[in-house]
């Protein structure tokens, strides 16, 4: 009797995991070993041949995925502490006891969240307009230069940060403020018998509180940036040249528009490692005893 | 002299604030104001913050040029199909991670952990072969289908189902329920806040996507919204005034959404909400 219910919530039990594993074959497992076949191939939509290493042996001699690569990850090293920073700055002053009329500023921080990145990309896009932008309107009504904001490389690759940013912000937002409103009290209280002025309660105990909730947010972060595509489609469209092209477009560009699908797979496959890298250290991170908040 | 000093202290802080909440809230307004300009005074120097003519012109120009209606409607489609079926597989999936105990139960929990390390964009090539041999392309149901799955939607119903007392559902199957009447009658309506929070989380992923129908769609027809918006800041030469009429149109859905369920976006758990 015993062992045959058992059975029945075996079944309902297979039964309610079912689509969700269905869906994790078809559009997960599949398509994932279909990439890592292919960047063995030279497969362009018809046809594929069998071509070893080449694909990989040629990547690591491409230009184009040097550059994007590397425009990749300078993306992420200045834009991953420009979130956080950020992020950082909003949160901790709206959990001060001295700030007024937290909820409508939080309502304002949060709303790029719920604007599109490719929205998001027309905004800034628009606002650092070479020639009608509000950006160079005010640099020029200050006596200024206007600036070339979308025909210099680096230039409109600090509009591409300055964007990410104002997206990111929202998100971030939430997690630190959770993580900050959980911090102790009677921390700050005996810090401030001691004497402590605000500065050294951010340095000395906010901080340090924030460490595990800082890793969640930089990781996250990273995940986000190395994966940046839509965004940048809308802003620069990955120009001026290739300045902005990150390392997803140009899987898009050779998969897509130039079907060189097995190429673009081996590159696939290489940005998979290195997401694969920067997960284990969140999966480390979360075994060694994650203490939320 | 310390209350003197705590009245400072407060006001500057409160300034700070407010000057970064502007910085913050500018774009966006910048951008409505210009919708609201004829395009003659989106491009005469020199600019003026306020539109000297405001009109609704351009509102009507991005409504009866592009098929917006057409895309509004596609959008909105996908989005709630895909948003009702995703709360349906993540809340008994999560059920069933959280309540029952099988090893490859344990195992299943892992794999659809490991889902958020390799997302769609990096195998973007191999999930269109999938979708082409599945006959999936350009239909709806492309768009659809494989968004259902989403590791933070089961993760949420798993943490919330994990702090439901094992009592209840004991007594139920006591009482001689059958386990799915349990769930849909008793846990599903205990999970409601996790229902809305999902809910809301999987409309701004769908509404919001790019990525999945610019790979999945082809035909014009079908476009969603940022499909759509996106032809119009790809093209050569940029339309001004309809791209910005119709990026603030395509902000209206999800501004609704957050007026009517502002409490829940602001209280939610923000760590549950990783990813799309």
């Amino acid at each position: 009797m015993r062992v045959k219910k058992k059975d029945r919530n075996k079944k309902w039990a297979f039964l309610f995991i079912f689509s969700n594993l269905l869906l994790f074959i078809v559009f997960f497992v599949w398509p994932a070993l279909l990439g890592v076949a292919y960047s063995f191939t030279n497969y362009s939509g018809m046809n594929a041949t069998f071509v070893g290493l080449d694909n990989y042996i040629r990547l690591f001699q491409d230009p184009g995925f040097y550059k994007a690569m590397s425009r990749t990850f300078l993306y992420t090293a200045l834009g991953v502490p420009f979130v956080y920073c950020a992020s950082l700055l909003v949160s901790v002053l709206l959990v001060s006891n001295h700030t007024r009329g937290k909820t409508v500023a939080k309502t304002i921080f949060f709303f790029p969240w719920l604007v599109s990145p490719i929205v998001t990309g027309v905004l800034w896009r628009w606002m650092f307009g070479e020639s009608f932008g509000f950006v160079n309107y005010i640099i020029s009504a200050l006596g200024g230069e206007p600036l070339a904001w979308s025909s210099n490389g680096n230039l409109a690759f600090l509009v591409v940060l300055l964007a990410t940013a104002w997206a990111g912000t929202a998100f971030n937002m939430l997690i630190f403020i959770a993580a900050l409103l959980n911090v102790p009290k009677a921390y700050y209280e005996a810090s401030e018998i001691d004497g402590a002025n605000g500065w050294q309660k951010f340095w000395h105990i906010t901080l340090p509180s924030l460490r595990s909730t800082s890793f969640l947010v930089i990781l996250l972060s990273i995940f986000g940036l190395m994966k940046e595509f839509p965004m940048v489609q809308a802003l620069t469209n990955g120009g001026p040249g290739t300045d902005n092209t990150f390392i997803v477009q140009y899987i898009y560009q050779t998969g897509f528009a130039q079907m060189r699908i097995g190429y673009a797979s081996a590159a696939s496959m290489v940005l998979f490692v290195i997401l694969l890298v920067f997960a284990l250290l969140q999966f480390k991170f979360v075994r060694g005893g994650r203490v939320d908040g | 002299m310390d209350r003197l000093n705590d009245r400072v202290t407060t006001g500057l802080l409160t300034a700070a604030l407010y000057i970064i909440a502007f910085m913050y809230l500018f774009p966006i307004l910048w951008l409505f104001l210009s919708s609201l300009k004829p395009g003659s005074e989106l491009f005469s120097y020199p600019l003026k913050i306020l539109p000297q003519n405001p009109t609704l012109e351009n509102y009507q120009y991005a409504w009866s040029t592009m098929e917006f209606i057409q895309y509004f409607i596609n959008t909105l489609m996908v989005t709630i199909t895909t948003t009702g079926l995703t709360i349906l597989a993540s809340s008994t999936c999560g059920y069933a991670l959280a309540k029952y105990r099988y090893k490859w139960l344990s195992a299943f929990f892992i794999c659809i952990l490991a889902t958020t390390m390799l997302p769609t964009e990096v195998i973007m090539s191999s999930s269109f072969t999938v979708i082409l041999n599945l006959g999936l392309y350009n239909s709806f149901a492309g768009l659809i289908i494989p968004s259902i799955n989403t590791a933070t939607g089961i993760f949420m119903f798993r943490q919330y189902f994990m702090t439901v007392p094992d009592d209840i559902i004991e007594s139920a199957r006591i009482d001689g329920a059958g386990e799915g009447r349990i769930f849909f009658r008793l846990m599903l309506p205990l999970a409601k806040p996790i229902v809305i929070t999902l809910a809301i989380f999987s409309f701004q992923w769908r509404w919001n996507d790019y990525i999945w129908p610019l790979i999945v769609l082809s035909d014009p027809d079908k476009y969603t919204v940022q499909v759509a918006l996106r032809s119009i800041v790809g093209a050569e030469n940029i339309d001004w005034v309809l791209l910005l009429s119709a990026s603030v149109i395509s902000l209206l859905p999800m501004i609704l959404l957050f007026i009517v369920f502002q409490r829940y976006i602001m209280n939610a758990n923000a760590t549950s909400g990783i990813k799309g």
